[in-house]
């Protein structure tokens, strides 16, 4: 590394150490904590096949003497076993770690998927106007008019139809993802439609246009990069809610099936068990869900603060 | 007036039209419904026979126009799965899920309204900052969660209060209702309160913020000026222009209720709409899928369309604005 690229990486750290941003971080302690508490929720679950103590989605290793274990501080703990073992005698920490990876996949997805439709649709609507403009919007706003979680349970329901039950159990995740994508999308195409309307008539466009460009270039090189600013503020709080909705569709059974479980499916099994007296296969995986939506949910609220300037 | 009123009609036609489109598509491409309803015996001509006589065979227009025809008078076929009228089961489940979500949009109120005020008028007490922790962890915790821990508590530890099912039931003929029984009134708090927790949150933050702006303006200064009681202008003055948004939101929130119910009814086996649209969409019921998405299109074009009426009659610059 030669000696300007160092004063170089020096200089970005100073700004960044310098920056408003950076300022807002460090003076709330609820969001330094928040974003702790999901730095290490979402390391634990990505590389949960190396960190989990047991590997729970390999048969071979679990074993049913092991199972209803309760957590290790309680009477007729195992060490072994942290936060207990279920039914199956499966180790609840490893099941969480592999589950909540499973939630973070879908979470992390389905926005992105969310994301990248709302865009270009927002980009199409703003710039073609007319007939295209008027029917997108239409659209978003008879779908804004029913909950996501409605449309995303039909959107399941009919996969359902259309494939048998082991190609989609096969392909569920994937369902799950276009299913709360497609519920999602409309904020994005909403907020970037608007911010492209103002973008349309800057001359950077004007000139653009003049050099002849083709209008699919002119609206995802030179007009995109401008309108990205308040997508990672709804993307944020988006995850959230992605997660919450993948929670509560596996938890109602039509998500993930239970051989790939994600959080919300943990819950639905531990549910049968928690008049029995083996509350904690519920109610562990319930708190991990909580935590990270929560911990998600802070640090949107202090982005979405911290990157608007009307309130400085 | 007219005017507004009848392109308001025809966006909610449309949209009807559209939801019926996706229904009768469901209906026609998802699985064949002579299969559901034929025992693996019957003959190639027998089935061609219920074809024709399900009207299967016509032209697709055709079929289309009869499920209108058959949608307008309620009428959405047998369900493969219980082998009974699909309305007859709609009607029969129907009252279960209203009640509950009546209920839980009063608990909403209730309870979400005076926590706004208080909130908005003393913006820094310790009761305000304990209220919003508590709505950031509302909003954070899922409604099936919230179902879950309620359940652990108050019916696996306390056992004050029953964890499924609807109690004691008292059939008035048309309606079934458990709010005449003690035990229906025990197993309704727990689902009602779970469904409406997430809108009481937000009708709390809501009336918070609409109270803070107003107790900005000129006219609560000037009230204030002119020797009031607090008591009188924060209630009779500021709370009454605090209201018309929220009744618009706490309107089109009951929609949600309804949608959300389907949650909350899995989680305490009740035995309504959404848990059997739920046990439906496990088994491809598609007659039930098909009138449960038309209902509940309706209900929210219903309450979408009643709610931009009242926003016009309350509001007396959107008719200002239509007239020039």
């Amino acid at each position: 590394m030669s000696i300007t690229t160092t004063a170089r990486a020096l200089d970005l750290l100073q700004r960044a150490v310098n920056s408003d941003i950076y300022h807002s971080f460090r003076s709330s302690k609820m969001v330094m904590v928040a974003a702790v508490v999901s730095a290490v929720m979402i390391i634990g679950a990505t590389f949960s096949p190396i960190l989990a103590p047991h590997n729970t989605l390999d048969l071979a290793s679990i074993s049913l003497i092991d199972s209803l274990t309760p957590p290790v501080w309680m009477e007729d703990g195992d060490s072994r076993f942290l936060l207990g073992t279920d039914d199956q005698g499966r180790d609840m920490l490893s099941a969480i770690m592999h589950g909540a990876r499973v939630s973070l996949f879908v979470g992390f997805a389905s926005v992105l998927f969310a994301m990248v439709l709302g865009v270009s649709l927002g980009l199409i609507s703003g710039y073609a106007g007319g007939f295209l403009d008027s029917f997108i919007m239409r659209a978003a706003e008879i779908q804004l008019s029913f909950p996501a979680i409605l449309i995303a349970l039909l959107i399941d329901g009919i996969f359902r139809g259309a494939l048998d039950a082991k190609t989609h159990d096969e392909l569920a995740v994937y369902v799950m993802i276009l299913a709360i994508g497609l519920s999602f999308w409309v904020q994005y195409a909403r907020t970037v439609r608007s911010s492209t309307l103002v973008e349309k008539g800057k001359e950077y466009v004007e000139a653009a246009r003049v050099t002849g460009l083709p209008p699919f270039l002119i609206v995802f090189r030179h007009i995109l990069p401008n309108v990205t600013g308040p997508l990672l503020v709804i993307a944020t709080i988006n995850l959230a809610l992605a997660i919450i909705t993948e929670a509560t569709l596996s938890f109602l059974g039509v998500g993930v099936p239970p051989t790939e479980p994600s959080l919300g499916t943990l819950i639905r099994i531990g549910n049968d068990f928690l008049f029995s007296g083996e509350w904690w296969i519920t109610i562990f995986p319930g708190v991990a869900l909580a935590v990270l939506v929560l911990a998600v949910n802070l640090l949107g609220d202090w982005l979405r603060d911290a990157l608007n300037p009307k309130l400085r | 007036m007219i005017g507004f009123i009848l392109k308001r009609f025809f966006q909610s036609f449309i949209v009807m039209f559209l939801v019926a489109m996706l229904a009768f598509t469901m209906f026609n491409f998802l699985g064949d419904p002579v299969n559901q309803m034929v025992g693996i015996d019957t003959s190639a001509a027998d089935r061609e026979a219920l074809r024709d006589r399900l009207g299967l065979n016509d032209p697709l227009y055709a079929q289309f126009a009869r499920f209108i025809g058959n949608a307008l008078q309620f009428e959405f076929g047998q369900s493969y799965q219980h082998k009974r009228a699909v309305s007859g089961l709609i009607l029969d489940r129907l009252p279960a899920t209203l009640e509950l979500s009546l209920i839980s949009a009063i608990f909403t109120l209730a309870v979400g309204v005076p926590m706004g005020v208080h909130t908005g008028l003393h913006r820094n007490s310790l009761v305000s900052k304990i209220f919003m922790t508590v709505s950031l962890v509302g909003v954070s915790l899922p409604t099936f969660l919230i179902g879950i821990l309620l359940i652990f508590i108050f019916s696996v530890q306390l056992q004050w209060l029953p964890s499924f099912g609807r109690g004691e039931v008292v059939d008035l003929g048309f309606w079934s209702t458990g709010l005449l029984t003690a035990t229906g009134w025990k197993a309704i708090i727990m689902p009602a309160v779970t469904l409406g927790l997430f809108q009481m949150t937000l009708i709390m933050r809501l009336v918070r913020s609409e109270m803070l702006e107003v107790l900005r303006s000129d006219y609560i200064k000037f009230a204030r000026a002119r020797g009031l009681p607090s008591r009188a202008i924060n209630f009779g003055h500021a709370l009454k222009n605090t209201l018309v948004p929220v009744i618009t939101i706490a309107g089109l929130q009951l929609g949600s209720l309804i949608a959300f119910a389907i949650i909350t009814e899995t989680v305490f086996q009740w035995p309504g709409m959404g848990l059997m649209f739920l046990q439906a969409i496990q088994v491809v019921d598609i007659p039930i899928m098909a009138a449960y998405l038309m209902l509940i299109a309706f209900f929210f074009v219903m309450i979408n369309l009643i709610v931009d009426m009242l926003y016009y009659v309350v509001d007396p610059r959107l008719r200002v604005d239509s007239t020039n």
